[in-house]
């Protein structure tokens, strides 16, 4: 009997070694990662990366700069955040506010998630099949297109189980006092859920600026600045790939700083919105 | 309270809206909204048409059986064999649950059963961070830091002391493999699936654990006797989400998995993975024949698997749980 009860206490001393170990792998990768860019990257980052585009012989290690990437990236993760909320915060109303329980509902969102789940690369390959069937060319606002497609499901989903928090009893109260299913819907559930929604666009935001494999046909690529929609336009996470693909050890150093860049933008969306999440709960009635 | 209800009363405003406009215009957004909620069922049912009608002209001149098994590829003389892609896609996933689902699963069921409250609170913001990394930058990251390290580590031990071990050595001297492939992705996908055994972890009533814990067995023999069983079908649908997550990821690995068009045998050898294969060739596509339907095939297996993996682990899921997580 002591022996069993030894040997049992053994194992779970082990296990919770191995848990901590697990948990330090997690923990340790996350830093890993951000120090291996940060280390790479700080130090070919410059002012020039930041304000200039690239000039004639960049990609052979001469002086330029990727602000083509990083404007078109934040234009085009802009454009497609603002498209995906437009449709996305009214399908995400609509499910709960009108439909309840209803068959339809189910179908939305089997298909949301049926769209969430596929792969980028997929998007990329459909929107550029879309724009060669209305005979659109690589641009800008193809790259919006794209984007919107990828980042709708993610947004309105995450939205969509926000304002399933919603606590029943505000919204019958508001029913109760005669609001139509609109005014609950735009005056109560977007209030009561506001930080929650926030965090569903910044979350879609980040995907946004962050993906790469959906901008490739669709948006292009090109050393000017983005000024018309029907351009083609760089994007960060494009830059930070084909620069290293270059031979030249000076341009793969700018694709570590354009890295660096790319992740300090995606980390202050999150942290961003960790932080107005906190900042909006003024409406929130508890 | 007392402003919102206010004005959801429509008080303290100089023009209020007739009963009957407010009427109209909910039943004018219900019809809009209604409009705008078709947009993601037709959006799953086109993109399927779509590419199942650009890849009709391969699959009509191919038989399908010929064309998933194929182990030749030369567009240039029409033979398309996805057979390389199939298998490079799934040896690299696999690779990636191998490394990563054994420390997700520990971590979870640390951070559902022992951790305190302080260290969970501090865990949703890392796996936020982990998930928020551009692949783009997991590609760099594995370029920069595990491309090296087995190439100029591992596989000079492995060559020193095990010689030749089938399904893991390979003849291919670069860093550049299925292993790094998979580490990448492992981790790629490891804040992703954590979450989703958390949420299942955690969904497990408190008295089952209370009861089992009375009678006098360690957390550890709670976790395995009285949790695990019950939420088994759950965790597995959980890391199948996470497979299909690793399926369709495309720069992350493009960027370190080698791309060489073969049938991998061995986890140091060279792949290409279906995304890697539709993301390398798609500018060049259109003077040969075929080729762009081919690739859009290759995007089509893809989704096809895909779909399967996601849609099979959703409905496990929402019996375990009782409403869909993803």
């Amino acid at each position: 009997m002591k022996k069993r009860w030894a040997r049992r206490h053994i194992v779970e001393a082990i296990f919770k070694v191995l848990m901590l170990v697990s948990f330090a792998v997690v923990a340790g990768s996350l830093t890993l990662i951000l120090w291996t860019i940060v280390s790479k990257g700080l130090p070919a980052m410059s002012w020039a990366m930041l304000t200039q585009t690239p000039t004639g012989g960049y990609y052979l290690g001469k002086t330029g700069g990727i602000l083509n990437a990083i404007l078109g990236s934040l234009y085009m993760a802009g454009g497609g955040t603002l498209l995906a909320f437009i449709f996305g915060l009214p399908i995400a109303l609509y499910l709960e506010t009108y439909l309840g329980n209803l068959a339809w509902s189910r179908y939305v969102r089997l298909a949301l998630d049926v769209l969430w789940g596929i792969p980028s690369i997929v998007y990329g390959a459909f929107g550029f099949l879309f724009m060669l069937a209305i005979g659109m060319r690589a641009s800008l606002l193809g790259g919006i297109i794209a984007l919107t497609l990828l980042e709708l499901p993610i947004m309105t989903r995450a939205m969509d189980e926000v304002i399933r928090m919603m606590p029943q009893d505000l919204t019958q109260a508001a029913l109760a006092l005669g609001s139509t299913r609109l005014e609950v819907a735009l005056r109560v559930v977007t209030r009561q859920m506001l930080p929650g929604l926030v965090t569903a666009v910044l979350l879609a935001l980040g995907r946004g600026i962050g993906d790469a494999a959906s901008v490739l046909f669709t948006a292009g690529y090109t050393d000017r600045l983005p000024t018309s929609l029907l351009r083609p336009a760089a994007s960060l996470p494009l830059a930070v790939y084909f620069q290293l693909s270059m031979p030249y050890p000076e341009v793969q150093k700018r694709a570590y700083a354009a890295a660096l860049i790319l992740t300090l933008i995606v980390l202050a969306v999150s942290l961003g919105s960790r932080w107005l999440a906190g900042r909006l709960n003024k409406h929130v009635i508890r | 309270m007392s402003q919102t209800t206010l004005i959801i009363a429509g008080e303290g405003r100089k023009n209020r809206p007739s009963l009957v406009s407010r009427r109209r215009n909910d039943s004018l957004a219900a019809r809009l909204f209604f409009v705008f909620s078709v947009i993601p069922v037709a959006l799953a049912i086109l993109i399927l048409v779509m590419l199942v009608y650009k890849s009709w002209p391969l699959l009509s001149t191919h038989s399908i059986w010929q064309l998933l098994t194929g182990q030749v590829w030369k567009p240039e003389e029409g033979l398309f064999g996805f057979w390389p892609f199939i298998a490079g896609t799934f040896w690299v996933t696999l690779a990636a649950l191998i490394l990563a689902v054994p420390p997700c699963l520990l971590t979870s069921i640390y951070l559902s059963e022992y951790a305190g409250h302080s260290l969970r609170m501090l865990m949703k913001p890392l796996l936020d961070l982990l998930a928020a990394i551009p692949s783009v930058v997991y590609g760099v990251w594995g370029t920069l830091a595990i491309v090296p390290l087995i190439q100029n580590h591992l596989i000079p031990f492995i060559h020193k002391h095990f010689g030749s071990i089938p399904l893991i050595s390979s003849k291919n001297p670069t860093g550049f493999g299925i292993l790094a492939g998979g580490i990448v992705l492992a981790i790629m996908i490891m804040p992703f699936i954590i979450a989703v055994l958390y949420e299942i972890l955690d969904n497990v009533p408190k008295g089952l654990k209370e009861a089992s814990l009375a009678v006098g067995t360690t957390k550890l023999q709670t976790v395995r006797w009285a949790i695990l069983p019950r939420v088994l079908p759950g965790l597995v649908a959980g890391i199948v989400l996470g497979a299909s997550r690793a399926l369709g990821e495309t720069m992350a690995v493009l960027m370190v998995v080698g791309n060489v068009v073969q049938v991998p045998h061995a986890l140091l050898d060279a792949a290409y993975p279906l995304p890697a294969l539709i993301a390398n060739n798609y500018g060049e596509m259109m003077s040969i024949p075929l080729y762009d339907s081919a690739l859009m095939t290759a995007a089509l297996i893809l989704l096809i698997i895909i779909l399967l993996f996601n849609i099979g682990s959703a409905l496990v899921l929402r019996r375990v749980l009782g409403r869909k997580w993803v």
